[in-house]
């Protein structure tokens, strides 16, 4: 095994696969046969279609059928809908071709499916609709001032101590934070491959980080017998939270394969890709902030405000972290969301955090200028020792660690803190710093083990990977557990068939399958010392019946510890007791945290360079401290933290959803106008680990990563703008025309 | 075009004329409705294609609509080659056409008539893969995988062109492969790693 800072890890499983192009993403599963769908979608933005004209798309070469809300197949779950016109707008959701009402601009009308990709793309022009149009809104700033906010429990006002106490205090700061829609954009194109073997019975192959929730929805819409539906999904070509629903275009894929009964393969557009599966909602945030002249804080009160579809009550958590980030006596919170005519948002990466850090953690660094002292030094000021919010004692907390290891990395203390008094020739030399935090949690999942007569493992869990190497992961975590070489270890995933697995997302797969595999391979080793507790090898003058804990599990043997000379190979075990093989399954058992509060951190430092004469940023060095508990695989672990701070590199400086008000339309749905960071963007980015266990969340004392990277780094990199201009921006991207 | 292409046009003109009369006189009772249309379009539709995939030699036709990418996808069922935009914005299905990368979802497969084109999976010498692809695997050079082809083709050409001199030239000439995973620090690496131990063949 090779060795990176004293860490072990092993490389990818799955790498060969993918350097080689085998590795198999949704499209990409052939049947003789197959047909291709394509969608067509509104023009307008909201209204009911009062006619469509399919004939000239349906007598085109090569198409098998159309489908549209007047010729929409009959499903059970469409069927049995609470009546719509009892339910408030927001609670009627959306299923697509069940109505002739338009919510959105670009919402699917119809599905075409011919035989070629090709002739079902042109016959999907063809499609032409009528509509009587409604008046939209698609404007934050105009609900604000004239709409109506959504009601109800997600919605209420958060006190702690004494609402708006900042007023009070002897420095104090009051501004508004805003940041636009973004969008996930995982380079895979949401695709899915549908192959009906009989009315009642298919296999999908989808993009989805959840199965056993994408089974159950397809079940209860197709009224389909759950083992009936079986769902492949090898390979995530990334996702960030964009594939945990059904979405509209796989309901249609579904709907079309049956009707036409071929295999059948339907992948959007890039276009399609801004408004048919999530997006990260835009927000408006206001914080006001007081802290003594000592610098302890007295009060935070932080007013968000967000939007969602007119259809879907989406929420998330902005302003958590301002209740649990610090230690402040004194909290209120407000969470305002405008139901607009978009298409609806979902979890993106960090989901809530991400967007409340920003805001939290600039005004922190505002504050501490206001104050007078080290952003830093104001940080551990008020730090945290319990959760305040929920009173409850931390499972492990590793923040303090994060902000020394960061800040002697970077030579915090050796900048000049003075604002604008750092210059590289033209450019003006800046460092700031933003901390983010992110629930840790371990939820319920099954792993089924098999140790095969010749030794090697095969380990089995319905989970899917969106790239954070979740079997690399298992697959050394097993290794460790039960000493066995990587390379005879195989993890199966990625298919409903297999013992039900945890869906991949809010940093909980690690800790969740983790547990379930290291409870099977702790449980295999008790088996394999129960197989050889009367073999006399093991028996010593005092030892007359092996136990588990009087042996070692190395290289595929197991041994008595107190001679290791003493041992034979699990392959032999079982061939000496006459079995196949040992088969085993085990869970983690859900939420372990009744007693305790578990988060994850990071502290991002960033040093920016801004051109004092075009304004333009560039991001000249990242280090990233985070305490995610134990490391479980230093080379995936700091890769996903990469990542994440890539991520934030974009979110800060050049994403921004951009939908023209008038028409209700996207502006900017593609690659070259909405633009993420390239290769060019990116600087080296250094990634430290606290890396101590955590002793509550899981066997191995891991929390979760892949949010809580991108969390408060776009407040890093604003803080290192103002440190480097004097110049406060509140609104990103930061784009150089706010910096001329 | 040139005046080669033009004569196959004409000749092929003359071909489907021929086949179009055949369409017109074969009864109405043996023909479902709509199949002649259907072979009437696929007759005008589909033109001859020699092209060489990753050493193979492949003599068919297709649209002139179809991009090098869905013939290479959707015809060829080489998957590796990844669709991540179908509007050259991505990279992500970067191939080599006679050694140079280009974005395939900007050509027209009948615009490679004659080409040699290497995809991902031309690139291993059978087991054996190329030292970018272990250099990929050794510097953690993706998450996902799914830019990651694309990501490789253009590595391998980076070098070959002459631009992999420092890591802010690999930086800007990879700059056409984005990679949402945020691979980028660690294909850098990959490709200076590469570049140094000098192995740049395709
Ligand atoms: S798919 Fe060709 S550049 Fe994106
Ligand atoms: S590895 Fe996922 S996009 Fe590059």
């Amino acid at each position: 095994m090779d060795k990176i800072k004293d860490q072990p890890f092993i490389d990818r499983v799955d790498g060969v696969q993918k350097v080689t192009g085998t590795a198999k993403y949704s499209a990409e599963y052939d049947f003789p046969g197959m047909v291709y769908g394509v969608l067509a979608t509104s023009n307008v933005t909201k209204g009911t279609i009062t006619a469509m004209d399919t004939k000239p798309a349906e007598n085109a070469p090569g198409v098998l059928a159309v489908i549209t809300h007047l010729n929409c197949p009959e499903l059970p779950g469409y069927k049995n809908l609470p009546d719509q016109s009892k339910l408030a707008d927001i609670k009627k959701g959306y299923r697509v071709f069940y109505d002739n009402i338009v919510r959105f601009n670009g919402q699917p009308i119809a599905i075409v499916v011919a035989d070629t990709f090709e002739r079902a793309t042109y016959a999907a022009s063809l499609i032409k609709a009528a509509y009587a149009k409604e008046t939209f809104n698609t404007d934050i700033d105009v609900a604000e001032k004239s709409g109506k906010a959504l009601e109800g429990n997600n919605f209420k006002e958060y006190v702690r101590g004494e609402a708006n106490a900042w007023k009070n205090a002897a420095v104090k700061i009051e501004a508004e934070y805003k940041m636009p829609i973004e969008v996930h954009n995982p380079m895979e194109i949401h695709a899915i491959t549908v192959n009906w073997e009989s009315d009642t019975k298919l296999t999908m192959y989808e993009k989805t980080q959840a199965l056993s929730s994408t089974q159950q929805s397809v079940m209860r819409a197709f009224g389909l017998k759950q083992e009936n539906i079986r769902i492949i999904t090898q390979f995530i070509g990334g996702a960030f939270g964009s594939a945990f629903n059904t979405w509209p275009h796989s309901m249609a894929a579904l709907m079309a394969g049956k009707k036409v009964g071929k295999p059948l393969k339907l992948m959007i557009t890039r276009n399609q890709m801004f408004n048919l599966v999530g997006y990260r909602p835009q927000a408006i945030q206001k914080m006001s902030m007081g802290a003594s002249a000592d610098g302890k804080l007295v009060g935070i009160t932080h007013d968000a405000t967000a939007m969602t579809a007119s259809y879907n009550e989406f929420t998330e958590g902005i302003v958590n972290a301002s209740r649990s980030l610090y230690n402040c006596p004194n909290v209120n919170t407000t969470y305002k969301v405008y139901p607009l005519d978009l298409s609806q948002p979902t979890w993106m990466r960090g989901p809530g955090e991400t967007t409340g850090a920003f805001a939290l953690e600039s005004a922190m660094d505002e504050l501490a200028y206001a104050a007078k002292i080290d952003p830093i030094e104001f940080r551990l000021l008020n730090y945290a020792e319990t959760d305040l919010e929920d009173k409850k004692p931390y499972s492990s907390k590793f923040l303090k660690e994060c902000y020394q290891l960061g800040a002697d990395k970077i030579k915090w203390s050796a900048r000049n803190p003075e604002p604008r008094s750092m210059k590289e020739g033209d450019w003006l030399i800046g460092y700031g710093t933003g901390s983010g935090i992110f629930s840790a949690w371990r939820g319920a999942a099954k792993v089924g083990a098999r140790l095969l007569p010749d030794g090697s493992l095969i380990l089995a869990s319905g989970v899917t990977d969106m790239g954070p190497g979740t079997a690399t992961a298992m697959t050394q975590l097993a290794s460790e557990t039960l000493g066995l070489h990587p390379r005879d270890i195989k993890f199966e995933m990625g298919d409903t068939n297999l013992p039900p697995g945890p869906m991949q997302g809010g940093s909980g797969t690690t800790s969740t399958l983790g547990t379930a595999v290291h409870n099977v391979c702790q449980s295999i080793k008790k088996k394999l010392a129960d197989l050889v507790k009367d073999n006399p090898m093991f028996h010593t003058e005092i030892v007359h019946e092996v136990k588990v804990d009087d042996l070692l599990f190395e290289n595929g043997f197991m041994m008595l510890k107190t001679d290791k000379s003493k041992k034979i190979s699990y392959a032999d075990v079982i061939k000496n007791a006459g079995l196949k093989e040992i088969e085993l399954q085990e869970d983690s058992p859900g939420n372990p945290m009744a007693n305790h509060s578990a988060f994850s951190y990071a502290v991002h430092f960033v040093k920016v360079m801004v051109h004092s004469r075009t304004g333009v940023v560039k991001i000249a060095r990242c280090v990233s401290a985070v305490d995610a508990g134990k490391i479980v695989n230093q080379k995936t672990a700091e890769s996903q933290i990469v990542g994440a701070v890539v991520g934030g590199i974009g979110m800060s400086l050049m994403e921004e959803g951009i939908i023209d008000h008038r028409y209700g339309r996207w502006v900017n749905n593609n690659f070259a106008d909405y633009h993420v960071a390239v290769n060019a963007d990116v600087p080296e980015i250094e990634v430290l680990f606290v890396n101590k266990p955590d002793p509550v969340l899981n066997p191995m004392g891991s929390k979760g990563m892949g949010e809580v990277g991108i969390v408060g780094f776009a407040a890093a990199v604003c803080n290192a703008i103002f440190h480097a201009t004097g110049k406060r921006i509140r609104e990103i991207p930061v784009t150089p025309d706010k910096l001329i | 075009m040139d005046n080669n292409c033009k004569n196959e046009g004409r000749r092929d003109f003359l071909k489907k004329s021929t086949a179009l009369a055949a369409l017109a006189v074969a009864s109405p009772a043996l023909v479902k409705a709509g199949e002649n249309d259907e072979k009437i379009a696929a007759l005008f539709e589909k033109i001859p294609l020699n092209i060489e995939v990753n050493g193979k030699a492949f003599s068919l036709s297709v649209e002139p609509r179809t991009t090098l990418l869905d013939f290479i996808r959707e015809q060829l069922h080489l998957f590796g080659t990844k669709k991540g935009c179908d509007y050259g914005q991505c990279g992500a299905c970067t191939v080599h056409v006679d050694g140079e990368r280009i974005n395939s979802c900007l050509s027209l497969a009948v615009m490679n008539e004659g080409k040699k084109i290497t995809t991902i999976e031309g690139l291993a010498n059978g087991e054996e893969l190329h030292p970018m692809q272990k250099a990929f695997i050794k510097h953690d050079g993706f998450q996902c995988g799914y830019c990651t082809p694309g990501q490789i083709m253009s590595a391998v050409a980076c070098i070959n062109e002459g631009h992999a001199n420092s890591r802010d030239e690999v930086r800007e000439f990879m700059s056409g492969n984005i990679c949402r995973c945020g691979a980028y620090p660690n294909i850098v690496d990959a490709i200076m790693q590469t570049k140094k131990e000098g192995s740049t063949h395709d």
